[in-house]
């Protein structure tokens, strides 16, 4: 059974069409004491079928502990954001090894309701679509010199 | 922001399924932001006021 109807499906569909980059959603799970880890899978496994430029790597939180330390990731569900640069040099050596880029966004928790929307603005944003922030924004953001974590916490609604 | 700076990682967290989290950071209503343990932003703010509030400590130099 469909979690996206038809309509938003279609919807997606459209936004999805105009993205330029790959992007691939590290879904990092565990098998043991996740609730919301199957909802989790559920939601991004619909989310391929829409666009040929979306793809979901599942991530073991214990078997691969090496891969969410480098996304300094320690709890499940959660996702984070990768994409690939689009050049279509590359495009033509299918050897070359596949680079992810990490957009450094990440989603604590299962992606439903409101933080669906989230989530697909991310994935627009790292496959390629401009930054909505304003010039005097980005150049305040450009002047952060050190390490900044910012969390934001939401409730599903 | 996280996109625009390589220096900004970004967290989207789901407080009811982290309680701890929660607590830890006395998470009474949404949004709330917490930005390096440090500054703390409730509800939401237009962008440029939760830019200020969110990088203020954390950027050198002079500002415009």
């Amino acid at each position: 059974m469909a979690l996206i109807s038809p309509a938003d499906q279609q919807k997606l569909q459209e936004v999805f069409a105009d993205m330029t980059r790959p992007v691939r959603l590290l879904f990092f799970t565990q098998t043991i004491g996740c609730e919301t880890c199957l909802q989790t899978r559920q939601i991004l496994d619909e989310l391929p079928p829409l666009s040929d430029k979306i793809s979901i790597e599942e991530v073991n939180l214990i078997l691969d502990a090496d891969t969410a330390k480098a996304y300094g990731v320690d709890r499940a569900p959660a996702i984070a954001v990768t994409y690939q640069d689009a050049s279509p040099a590359s495009a033509g050596s299918s050897d070359a090894p596949s680079v992810w880029n990490d957009s450094r966004m990440r989603f604590l928790g299962a992606p439903a309701g409101y933080e669906f929307i989230s989530l697909v603005q991310a994935v627009l944003l790292a496959g390629g679509r401009p930054s909505a922030l304003a010039p005097e924004s980005r150049n305040r953001i450009a002047s952060v010199d050190r390490a900044v974590a910012i969390q934001v916490f939401t409730t599903p609604t | 922001m996280a996109f625009v700076s390589p220096n900004i990682t970004a967290y989207a967290v789901e407080a009811t399924e982290f309680p701890d989290l929660a607590r830890r950071y006395k998470v009474t209503g949404v949004p709330k932001t917490i930005v390096n343990d440090d500054v703390e932003i409730l509800g939401a703010l237009p962008e440029d006021a939760f830019v200020e509030q969110a990088l203020d400590k954390f950027s050198a130099g002079p500002r415009q």
